[in-house]
């Protein structure tokens, strides 16, 4: 993927960095990890994001993600 | 004439758990199954119409691959999403929303409860009973129905039901040790405790069950329902085992509902004892 080193920013997901361009959106950031599920949950800065706010919130230098999906479990 | 059990099992003895009313009184884990496969026949084997999954992290970078909800249908089954893994009161409660928001996501009715389990030790898996009453009272506050899981200590099960807990959920024995019900006197205490003046208030056996006698052991104690995985995921054939618990849990309700005899150290005869041929004397 070629970003322009100067227009990204760094962001913690799932504990790990990640580099995004400036001022991605969370939907643009699910494409660049290939997540396609609809059954999963985002934390940004630990607040839930609605999935209807995807299409809107901007990701800042620094934002911390959890981005979660169910498993099996007892 | 003879009764099937389905005729003799009583048509409205279902089980109320906060909004949920369910007719099967065995809820049933998702994990460790060797396949998803055959964890989806060993549900239907069973005949629960709820799941327990857990919430976890995705995977960055092999996100795609098979998911669970292909064969977890959440038009089919009322999911409850676990806390699982979580050691104090705050990681709990941000998985629980997070389990939340995806369920509501799925439109699952499961995404008004949640099994909470905060743990304070990995290698016993016991709850830690201060930081699950913590997130008891949290969620409890934040609308969620809380079923906990707890240890078979008397006071902290009564401390949760307190707290607004929906359910509250003592293990047999330690999470995936098959090794049954071993406290029949404290999980007798919680049970006449929680529902003294409440009888419908639902107490469950989350975990330790091993095989289809644990489980209906714990309904004839007089739990509402057991909650159970390993003993299926694990058993040699786990379609075979999901069978057997959902026999074993129907016969001990029904054992329940009946009414066992009461003990004696010594024998009671069953034939009457008077009227019997003697020997012949002269």
């Amino acid at each position: 993927m070629s970003i322009n080193q100067t227009q990204t920013i760094s962001i913690l997901v799932n504990g790990e960095v990640i580099h995004v361009g400036h001022d991605c959106r969370i939907i643009e950031l699910l494409g660049q990890l290939k997540i396609y599920s609809q059954a999963i949950a985002i934390e940004l800065n630990q607040e839930i994001l609605p999935a209807d706010r995807f299409n809107i919130q901007r990701l800042e230098s620094g934002d911390t993600l959890e981005i979660v999906t169910l498993v099996g479990g007892g | 004439m003879s009764m099937s059990t389905n005729q003799y099992l009583q048509q409205d003895d279902r089980l109320q758990i906060g909004n949920h009313c369910l007719t099967s009184r065995l809820i049933l884990g998702s994990g460790k199954y060797h396949s998803f496969e055959t964890m989806q026949q060993s549900l239907v084997a069973a005949g629960t119409e709820c799941v327990t999954i857990a919430v976890r992290r995705e995977r960055l970078h092999d996100s795609s691959g098979r998911n669970i909800l292909d064969f977890l249908d959440p038009h089919r089954y009322i999911l409850l999403p676990n806390t699982a893994g979580c050691y104090d009161a705050e990681t709990a409660v941000r998985c629980a929303r997070m389990g939340r928001e995806i369920l509501k996501g799925l439109e699952n009715p499961g995404a008004d409860w949640v099994k909470l389990e905060v743990l304070g030790d990995s290698r016993t898996l016991l709850p830690d009973p201060i930081e699950t009453l913590k997130a008891t009272e949290i969620l409890v506050a934040a609308g969620f129905q809380v079923l906990c899981y707890t240890s078979d200590d008397p006071i902290i099960a009564r401390r949760l039901k307190d707290a607004g807990a929906t359910s509250v959920m003592p293990a047999g024995s330690p999470i995936g040790s098959g090794l049954g019900i071993l406290n029949h006197n404290s999980l007798q205490i919680i049970l006449d405790d929680l529902k003294r003046d409440d009888p419908l208030y639902p107490v469950i056996v989350d975990a330790g069950v091993g095989t289809a006698s644990d489980a209906a052991i714990a309904m004839e104690l007089g739990f509402d329902a057991v909650l159970m995985n390993s003993a299926i995921a694990q058993a040699k054939d786990p379609v075979g085992m999901g069978l057997a618990m959902s026999l074993g849990v129907q016969a001990g309700r029904l054992a329940y509902q009946s009414g066992r005899i009461k003990k004696s150290r010594y024998a009671v005869a069953s034939s009457p004892e008077v009227g019997v041929i003697t020997r012949k004397t002269v």
